[in-house]
């Protein structure tokens, strides 16, 4: 039986795995066909899914205060590691990951009242304090918890097609994802913390000006952002050997989901994620994982040439 | 053109340290730093030659960062390229015939071509100033992981295996040739005294750059793009020119790194490494070469001595030595303490700091 490649994100210096799928196979019959274009759909779907999530959070934060969080791959660690530790403590996963992404959000909030808050005049030099953030965690993490823990493993097993396996866990994920885009959208329209932040993210001094509480709106956004982080954290960690630099597998595809999609998380990242994830899964189904990350980075090239203000900035310009 | 127009070509607005003082005691450390390797010993000069080495990576950062206000997370992508690609040519070629040479300049001509490359996407795309530094961050950590991967005797260039995680080793030393067509390799005090050379001429060069129409712009457009813009100046070209200026510094650096050390691996490009030159240029002070000079050989030479105790701790000491920097004093130590010392008005702090509306001050920034 062939197992398919995982899009999981590889910690630095972890070897990427090649797996040839042999998709384009062009001699299969019309059932091996079919099965092959449920395992692309599988596939695509699989690394949406991981877009989505790992990206909601930097999206959300930089649509709001318009700065770049270095450290969120140092939230997503977090959330990972919190998770993992309670679920050797005994916890259900769902729960574990729960605490994950609030300890993640907890940190967030603290960090945002002791630092981030001084550089939202300054965004460029908040990209460089978030780093010194990131660099004191990771480099810490190392110092107090070693190298690397071993994951919890994944749960659901998986289901056979003909001759695929698809991991439940993985298929679980793409849900959780869709439910994520959705729960952001009630979030952002029905409650009065959404339409506050949508008031403070249009004009802030004009919000500041009618009432809204606007420094307590970016705390809460970050804190939003850094638990979004840590939910990505929780819900890969069962996936991935947890070590303190794992961070760094998430960043560069957080970060090119949020340069193609601009700075709105339902009319940018969610698109960007659909069409990112399709590049991605043709790719590495062709030419291997390795190959699927740098044709990213040139479709990212190529849209910032064209889309300067990702997909939310030209969707916003048209309907003007 | 008489000597004094060409030396007052070397002052100007965009550069500290313009006055009869400050030239002399440069002269005086010049002077010094010339005569150091007749009283250090060899484990030092090349130590000493070694941290020169990254001092052009910094220069370059300071022209895009602090002159140009666009910040390159990625220097260390030029770095990493130049330094395999001095590898990848120098195995093939061996050193004979001063061929290293030639392979030093491919390995430049490669770093700033991709510079090019890449700076037109962004820049002519018109990205904000958050967006290069993610883009170039994203760029140079799917560079290493892509060198990381190519482990195995199937990875290799010609003659030259590239060895993955573990790096292309046996590089060739710098060498040239001599009248009698003698090989005379450049290392130990040779290599120092290359070193000190090219940071003489590189300085020297980047001050006059800086101070000419180039640099007037250049800083024009990082104090306010839209305004430059309007006053008829095609600001992409300039900004452009500025990147493509850091690429080719931080290749050098690479090239050299290669030289030095016979080896370059990935783990030069991705984190922490890519976060160092940022730490160098942001503590001395990233809007001025001289502070970015001297706070990069300071802090390399602090960073080493802790990196004894281990490397996360010393790294951990950096990365809070640079959100202190970012916090109060963003302007940089070495010109803050300048300015103490004169007197300044503006003193340690440089900067005015505090929560001010995010999208009020969006307006005022390069975005």
């Amino acid at each position: 039986m062939q197992q398919l490649p995982s899009t999981r994100a590889d910690s630095a210096g972890a070897s990427v795995q090649i797996v040839d799928l042999s998709i384009f196979n062009a001699e299969a019959d019309v059932e091996g066909l079919v099965f092959q274009a449920l395992a692309f759909i599988y596939q695509v779907a699989d690394v949406f899914a991981f877009l989505v999530i790992t990206a909601a959070g930097l999206a959300i934060i930089f649509g709001m205060m318009g700065i770049i969080n270095m450290a969120h791959g140092e939230f997503i660690t977090c959330g990972a590691y919190m998770t993992t530790l309670c679920v050797r403590g005994g916890a259900p996963l769902p729960l574990a990951i729960g605490i994950g992404a609030l300890c993640a959000g907890l940190l967030g909030v603290v960090l945002e009242r002791l630092i981030v808050r001084w550089f939202y005049n300054r965004p460029i030099d908040s990209l460089v304090a978030t780093w010194g953030i990131s660099l004191i965690l990771t480099q810490g993490a190392l110092l107090l918890l070693g190298s690397a823990w071993s994951s919890v493993g994944t749960p659901l097993g998986s289901v056979a097609f003909g001759n695929y396996s698809f991991a439940v866990y993985r298929i679980a994920m793409v849900a959780v994802a869709i439910a994520l885009l959705l729960g952001l959208y009630l979030l952002f329209t029905f409650t009065t913390f959404g339409v506050h932040a949508r008031a403070t993210m249009q004009n802030a001094s004009m919000a500041r000006a009618l009432g809204v509480p606007v420094e307590r709106i970016y705390c809460q956004t970050f804190g939003l952002g850094a638990a979004l982080a840590g939910l990505a954290g929780g819900l890969y960690a069962p996936t991935l050997t947890l070590s303190p630099t794992m961070g760094t597998g998430f960043v560069v595809e957080a970060f090119v989901t949020v340069v193609v999609g601009g700075a709105n998380v339902l009319s940018g990242t969610a698109p960007a994620s659909v069409v990112l994830a399709a590049i991605r899964a043709a790719i590495t189904a062709g030419y291997g994982q390795v190959y699927g990350l740098i044709g990213l980075l040139v479709t990212v090239c190529i849209v910032i040439r064209v889309l300067p203000e990702g997909f939310s900035g030209w969707l916003a310009r048209r309907r003007a | 053109m008489t000597p004094t127009d060409l030396l007052a070509r070397f002052n100007g607005p965009q550069t500290f340290g313009n006055g009869r003082a400050f030239w002399a005691a440069a002269g005086l450390v010049l002077g010094l730093a010339v005569l150091y390797p007749l009283i250090a010993d060899s484990f030092n000069v090349a130590n000493t030659a070694y941290f020169g080495v990254w001092t052009f990576m910094a220069l370059g950062l300071s022209v895009i960062w602090g002159y140009g206000g666009l910040l390159s997370f990625g220097q260390t992508a030029f770095f990493g390229l130049a330094g395999y690609a001095y590898g990848v040519i120098a195995i093939n070629l061996g050193d004979a015939h001063g061929y290293p040479i030639l392979a030093l300049l491919a390995a430049l001509t490669i770093a700033s071509a991709f510079a090019l490359i890449l700076g037109y996407f962004m820049i002519y795309g018109g990205i904000g100033g958050v967006f290069v530094g993610i883009v170039t961050l994203s760029v140079t950590l799917a560079f290493a992981t892509f060198m990381n991967q190519t482990a195995g005797p199937q990875w290799h260039i010609g003659r030259a295996r590239l060895n993955g995680y573990n790096g292309m080793t046996r590089i060739p030393s710098l060498a040239i040739v001599d009248f009698a067509g003698n090989k005379l390799k450049i290392d130990g005090p040779a290599f120092y005294y290359l070193i000190l050379a090219l940071m003489v001429i590189i300085y020297l060069g980047l001050r006059v750059l800086l101070n000419s129409r180039f640099g007037n712009v250049l800083v024009a457009i990082r104090e306010n793009p839209e305004r430059t813009e309007l006053l008829g100046y095609d600001i992409r070209r300039y900004q452009l020119g500025a990147f493509v200026i850091g690429g080719f510094l931080a290749g050098l650096s690479g090239a050299l790194y290669a030289a030095w050390g016979n080896f370059i691996v990935p783990a030069s490009m991705a984190l922490p490494a890519a976060a160092m030159p940022i730490i160098w240029v942001a503590v001395g002070g990233r809007q001025d070469l001289t502070a970015t000079l001297i706070g990069t050989l300071v802090v390399l030479y602090v960073f080493q001595a802790l990196t004894v105790i281990s490397q996360e701790y010393a790294l951990v000491v950096i990365g809070a030595v640079l959100l202190v920097t970012i916090l109060f004093a963003p302007g940089g130590y070495v010109i803050g303490i300048a300015n103490l010392l004169r007197g300044g008005r503006r003193g340690l702090i440089g900067m005015r700091t505090g929560p001010v509306d995010a999208r009020l001050g969006a307006e005022t920034t390069n975005e």
